[in-house]
């Protein structure tokens, strides 16, 4: 008898290692299935339905009418601040980067290599508290610009609308595509620049030439990170630019907040979901074409 | 340089493209170091601009148009804030307990799976890594949305309990991916050797792999201490207005004009974040941040 259970519990035990691999990992999975996956497909199943006449819902896309009625605007508004925002901290993530791989004076790579990264860890709300009292029509920027003559104080005008955002997004974001940039060319073969460069050719060159295509890869996985985050920031837009039109990160929250009525905020929300889907569609596609890229 | 003799010495060197020229220009020379430089100024000033303007704010008693610098400068509004009684004590003590049982949660979920993927043989490993990546490939106002409305459901809603949960979806990715490769470093033929003179599984994982693996570990919860204590989405729909954290005290000061109160408690959160900005790389060894996501 005991031998008996003893050779069924070694059993069990050998079959235990055999998912001991599973049963660590499940925990985890499931969190991110009851945290994540449950209330994901809720925004998608209100999205498309609506109250139905006998206290049950039916499939409509009336939620997605209502919300390109009311907020159209917000949702081009928001596409344009994300694109641009993303088309500057892209070159200044290549010529930050570029700079620490090609400069030649070791004093200022270095100075530069301080300083970039300095807001990676700063949180967006506190930018946005920053951004929001610097940027003012009476702020210090324009202050200090009136103090040292570059401007009257009729001249001023407050920063506090898109360009507040996109500058705010820049200035927070700028840092961590740099960072993962600059690691990117710190590991490319320096053998084809040295060669380049041996040939006679500039270093403007070297770097839109030969090292910006080695490292599109992570440029792109960086920018595609910083473009859904870029969509998921509140604070940003409600500090700095509340009013309309404003991002659809705020019309969310609105249309929660002030009606109760999540079809509409779920109808924006998988709108945002599409447009950051068609960004990693275009990287996909990318990677799919060249070879794979790197991750 | 006049018009004339630029482009004379371009017909001398008739390979050079204008970009090259005007790269060189910049990188050799006086002049190129002096061009670069000023960049640099300019790169150094909006990064710190600013960060100086809310240090100013913080010490501003007075600051009014049109005076460029504060009027008056004085700690009153410390005093205020940090007053025994005052609203930052119940923010900063919410934060920290919040931001210190997300650490354990968290990690409690990320050690073993970070073990498993990085040791034991797993099917769909790659997807299984993916997985914890993918919440941060949606854009997460609606999933917050939503989490606050099944919380609602739950009676979650407005507990540190509730706030702890979000702020653990959002460090996940971190933790596994962190653990993962930190544990994936540890050399393997030292946890042989510990099996080979007769120390069994669990022994083995808490006398060698672990402690190998700590300085991944404890970067990784540096991390997610850091995002919970910045939380402000997640906290503001699930939390609010129960669950006063330092970064909703601080929006809320902000939002009512209350600039120093504002700038102060934004500084608290600042300096964490710095200090890690410089100390991160000692944490993260080279080997265990170049695995991140294997």
């Amino acid at each position: 008898m005991a031998q008996a259970t003893a050779f069924y519990l070694t059993g069990l035990i050998m079959n235990a290692s055999r998912f001991s691999g599973l049963l660590l990992v499940a925990p985890a999975v499931l969190f991110i299935a009851g945290l994540f996956v449950y209330p994901l497909s809720y925004s998608f199943i209100d999205a498309f339905t609506v109250a139905g006449d006998d206290a049950g819902t039916r499939f409509s896309l009336a939620n997605f009418v209502l919300a390109f009625e009311l907020y159209g605007d917000d949702i081009v508004f928001t596409v344009l601040i994300v694109s641009l925002s993303a088309v500057l901290i892209a070159s200044g993530a290549i010529l930050i980067g570029g700079y620490i791989t090609l400069g030649t004076n070791r004093f200022l790579v270095n100075a530069v290599r301080i300083l970039y990264r300095w807001p990676l860890f700063i949180p967006f709300i506190v930018a946005a508290q920053c951004m929001r009292t610097f940027l003012a029509k009476n702020g210090l920027m324009n202050g200090v610009l009136v103090e040292m003559g570059m401007l009257t104080p009729l001249e001023t005008t407050g920063f506090l609308d898109w360009r507040g955002i996109v500058i705010t997004f820049v200035w927070k974001q700028l840092p961590f595509v740099a960072l993962l940039v600059t690691g990117s060319m710190a590991s490319l073969d320096r053998a084809g620049i040295e060669a380049a460069r041996d040939l006679g050719a500039g270093r403007l060159r070297i770097l839109w030439q030969i090292v910006v295509p080695q490292v599109m890869p992570t440029l792109i996985v960086a920018l595609v990170l910083s473009i859904v985050t870029m969509m998921s920031v509140l604070s940003v837009p409600v500090m700095i630019s509340g009013h309309s039109p404003t991002m659809m990160t705020v019309q969310m929250a609105f249309r929660v907040n002030a009606y109760h009525d999540y079809g509409t905020a779920n109808a924006l929300g998988v709108i945002s979901y599409l447009i950051t889907g068609l960004v990693a569609w275009i990287y996909l596609r990318r990677g799919v074409a060249g070879k794979g890229g790197e991750k | 340089m006049t018009q004339a003799s630029f482009w004379q010495n371009q017909a001398q060197a008739p390979k050079q493209t204008l970009a090259a020229r005007i790269g060189d220009l910049a990188g050799g020379g006086v002049m190129g170091a002096l061009a670069v430089g000023f960049c640099i100024l300019l790169l150094a000033i909006a990064i710190f601009g600013p960060l100086t303007n809310l240090l100013l704010w913080t010490v501003a008693e007075q600051w009014y148009f049109p005076h460029t610098f504060p009027a008056r400068y004085g700690f009153d509004f410390w005093a205020r804030v940090f007053h025994p009684d005052g609203n930052a004590f119940v923010s900063l003590r919410y934060s920290l307990v919040i931001a210190v049982l997300t650490v354990i949660f968290c990690l409690s979920l990320a050690i073993p799976a970070g073990y498993a993927l990085a040791r034991l043989a797993l099917p769909a490993r790659a997807l299984i890594l993916l997985v914890f990546l993918v919440p941060q490939a949606f854009p997460n106002i609606p999933v917050h949305i939503n989490i606050a409305r099944v919380f609602y459901q739950l009676d979650l809603h407005g507990t540190v309990g509730a706030v702890v949960l979000v702020h653990t979806l959002h460090g996940m990715v971190y933790a596994v991916w962190i653990a993962t490769a930190a544990f994936g470093a540890v050399d393997k033929t030292l946890e042989e050797a510990a099996r080979d003179i007769g120390a069994g599984p669990i022994r083995t994982f808490f006398t060698i792999t672990l402690p190998s693996a700590m300085p991944g570990i404890i970067a990784s919860a540096i991390f997610v201490f850091l995002e919970s204590l910045d939380e402000f989405t997640g906290t503001y729909f699930v939390g609010a207005p129960e669950i006063t954290t330092l970064p909703m005290l601080m929006f809320r000061a902000g939002m009512e004009g209350n600039y120093q109160v504002a700038s102060i408690t934004a500084l608290v959160l600042l300096v964490p974040s710095v200090l890690f900005m410089i100390v991160v790389e000692r944490f993260l060894r080279a080997d265990v941040l170049a695995a991140v996501g294997r």
